[in-house]
């Protein structure tokens, strides 16, 4: 039992961080990146090639592929995303799922089509098993409790920056209110360049460390694209706190529902997404009086 | 005069140069090659062309006085797309034979036009039981799955595995593997108390593992598209099934030769069914896996590879037989052949056009470092258990 729930926020932690840079880029310039899972699969890449191909230590893979996909999303900001913002949404939509559908093209040529394989360090591929015979019996992957602690750790960063630091309250005002943050003199560009390029790490980070858990193969973006859209449609886009109770939940129910009755596995999501959609139609943890 | 002169050169250079094509078209006998290169299937066309060049590389490409000419086209592994390409090759390449077809479902978007235009279409790959029904000129040289999984169904009940739980991809080739094994193993005594039916797509084995572990059954028996089959059997390690006692079980595919040395050692000791090992001992398989990884940068050969290979050997002597001909007469010819490919002893049952084989059960061992599908049974002339109905 409590390995199901020990699975599901393995899971969920996984999809927070994956998804966390789309839910801020969505609230702050009100811009849908679906490329947003291509950043993902570039960390997840730049990691097994490292580690697989170059001897890379996996614990040194993890930072680079979040500064290398950092710097990658701050170029394409710069370049390719700025000159989109002031259109339609449907023309974000068609622009950023074109870039998507080249990424996957890109690495089907480079990569390769096969799923992606991963050999874990040793000490990250044990299992501790607590209670054991008991029905509270819990069976905890070391690599999926590496998971916990990392993401767990990131959300305690993310929520300090956000919260308590000068850019934190700088970026809180230009998510409710970009032209008066700006009239106050904060460089809204700059912040959200910044912000941007954090999120697509963030993305490359769990690519990296879901590239073991979440299987890796050139249509990852599209693959995840759907999760990271329930995520932030019931997360809501205006705080962290949301989408990370969101990405909980519906790692937790994705699990259990898979476990529970197999056959219906993959519509639980779906099921709970829409209930909780008719119910509270802006998400669940949206704030009064923000956009 | 000058203008007179050239301009009937040009003309009889003109006619000359149809004639010459003219003479080219009887000339040659050719091929088209249909394959998923591209795409999350491109590496069964990876490994088919490069078997059927290889065939064609070690017989020569001329056949009964006729030019072969393989002309390989890509489908992306979409149906409609392979049945345009299929129509493209008969229509304006007249070719005399269609090959290839990586899934089950591009084989049977193909079988109308085989029917229509009379061309026998040889199926290298697809595995389902039923595409052999779907035209009159399907000929089969790959394998069905009701084969590896009766296979199965009876050897495990018979070596202290009574108790299954099966976990196959929710789509045509899985439903054929589930359905198949679990009829034969109830019927030898054994007890399945779960179906696990996954979705192709799915990213997390790890609800449907821990199910398993809790049954506790004596064996997990899994069918899976090969590259999914690695995920599968690391997270069956990662989450201790292994020590608690569970075997791991299946058709050949989750142990594809392609891709097996790459799982690590979390695939030893998994045993499987299928047609074909790289390691096979005889003759005439080391001979064609070494000219593979020969012209391959060392890519070792899978059960696509045979099936590609085998095909072209089944062509190339209906093409002898009968002076590079084509459809009726061909057809006939490549009914019944028997010979011995590198997989063993193999048979093109005249009357159901499918490929009759050795099944072989083997085990994963490490040889000289690296993995390999060790053989150490084998049922001999498995039919396709799918036709007996």
């Amino acid at each position: 039992m409590l390995t199901i729930l020990f699975d599901g926020v393995a899971y969920g932690m996984l999809l927070f961080i994956l998804a966390v840079g789309l839910s801020v880029t969505m609230g702050l310039m009100n811009f849908i990146n679906l490329a947003h899972g291509a950043f993902a699969m570039l960390g997840g890449y730049l990691t097994v090639v490292l580690s697989q191909r170059y001897g890379v230590p996996f614990l040194l893979c993890l930072p680079v592929s979040f500064l290398v996909t950092a710097l990658v999303g701050a170029v394409c900001e710069r370049t390719l995303y700025r000159p989109m913002y002031g259109k339609a949404h449907l023309d974000q939509v068609l622009f950023t799922i074109g870039l998507a559908f080249m990424a996957v093209a890109v690495t089907d040529y480079w990569m390769g089509s096969q799923q992606q394989i991963m050999q874990l360090p040793d000490w990250l591929r044990g299992r501790t098993e607590l209670f054991e015979d008991t029905p509270w019996r819990l069976g905890m992957g070391h690599y999926r409790l590496f998971i916990i602690a990392v993401c767990g750790l990131l959300t305690l960063a993310l929520q300090y920056v956000l919260s308590a630091t000068r850019f934190g309250s700088q970026l809180r005002a230009s998510v409710d209110d970009a032209r008066v943050a700006a009239g106050l003199g904060i460089r809204v560009n700059l912040v959200f360049a910044v912000t941007f390029a954090v999120g697509s790490g963030l993305a490359g980070l769990g690519g990296a460390l879901g590239a073991e858990v979440l299987g890796l193969d050139p249509t990852f973006p599209f693959k995840f694209m759907v999760y990271f859209l329930i995520v932030v449609a019931v997360g809501g886009t205006s705080s962290i706190t949301g989408p990370l109770l969101a990405a909980l939940l519906l790692g937790v129910a994705d699990v259990a529902g898979k476990y529970f009755v197999p056959k219906l596995g993959a519509f639980i999501v779906y099921s709970l997404m829409i209930a909780i959609l008719i119910w509270r139609p802006h998400g669940l943890f949206t704030r009064q009086g923000g956009k | 005069m000058k203008k007179r002169f050239f301009l009937s050169g040009l003309m009889a250079a003109a006619v000359l140069a149809t004639s010459g094509a003219a003479l080219a078209q009887s000339n040659t006998f050719k091929i088209g090659l249909i394959l998923p290169m591209t795409g999350p299937f491109a590496s069964t066309g990876k490994q088919i062309e490069a078997a059927a060049r290889l065939y064609i590389a070690q017989n020569g490409d001329t056949v009964a006085g006729q030019k072969v000419e393989l002309i390989v086209k890509d489908d992306t592994s979409a149906p409609d797309v392979t049945k345009r390409i299929a129509q493209e090759l008969v229509v304006n390449d007249k070719v005399n034979v269609l090959a290839g077809f990586g899934l089950t479902p591009l084989a049977l978007a193909t079988a109308p036009i085989a029917t229509q235009s009379k061309t026998p279409m040889v199926v290298m790959a697809a595995a389902t039981s039923s595409i052999t029904q779907a035209s009159p000129y399907v000929i089969r040289t790959s394998f069905t799955l009701p084969q590896a999984a009766v296979t199965l169904g009876d050897w495990a009940p018979k070596n202290g595995i009574k108790k299954v739980v099966t976990l196959v991809s929710d789509y045509g080739p899985g439903i054929d593997a589930e359905k198949y094994f679990k009829e034969r193993f109830v019927l030898n005594g054994g007890e399945v108390p779960e179906s696990l039916r996954v979705p192709m797509r799915n990213p997390d084995f790890a609800p449907f593992l821990q199910k398993v572990r809790d049954i506790k059954p004596d064996a997990l028996y899994v069918f899976l598209p090969s590259g999914i089959g690695a995920a599968l059997m690391k997270q069956f390690a990662e989450r201790g099934l292994d020590k608690a006692g569970i075997k791991l079980i299946g058709t050949g595919d989750i142990t594809d030769d392609d891709i097996l040395n790459g799982m690590g050692d979390v695939a030893l000791g998994v045993v499987t069914t299928q047609h074909y090992s790289a390691s096979h001992n005889s003759a005439v398989n080391k001979k064609f896996v070494a000219a593979f990884e020969k012209a391959n940068a060392g890519m070792r050969p899978n059960f696509m590879a045979v099936g590609g290979y085998d095909g072209m050997r089944v062509i190339y002597e209906a093409a002898k037989k009968t002076k590079g001909g084509s459809g009726e007469a061909l057809l006939e010819a490549m009914k019944g052949q028997l010979f011995e490919s590198p997989r063993g002893p193999m048979f093109i049952d005249a009357q159901t056009r499918d490929v009759v084989h050795n099944i072989y059960i083997r085990k994963v061992e490490k040889v000289n470092g690296e993995l390999f599908n060790q053989e150490f049974d084998v049922i001999k002339d498995v039919k396709d258990p799918g036709k007996s109905k």
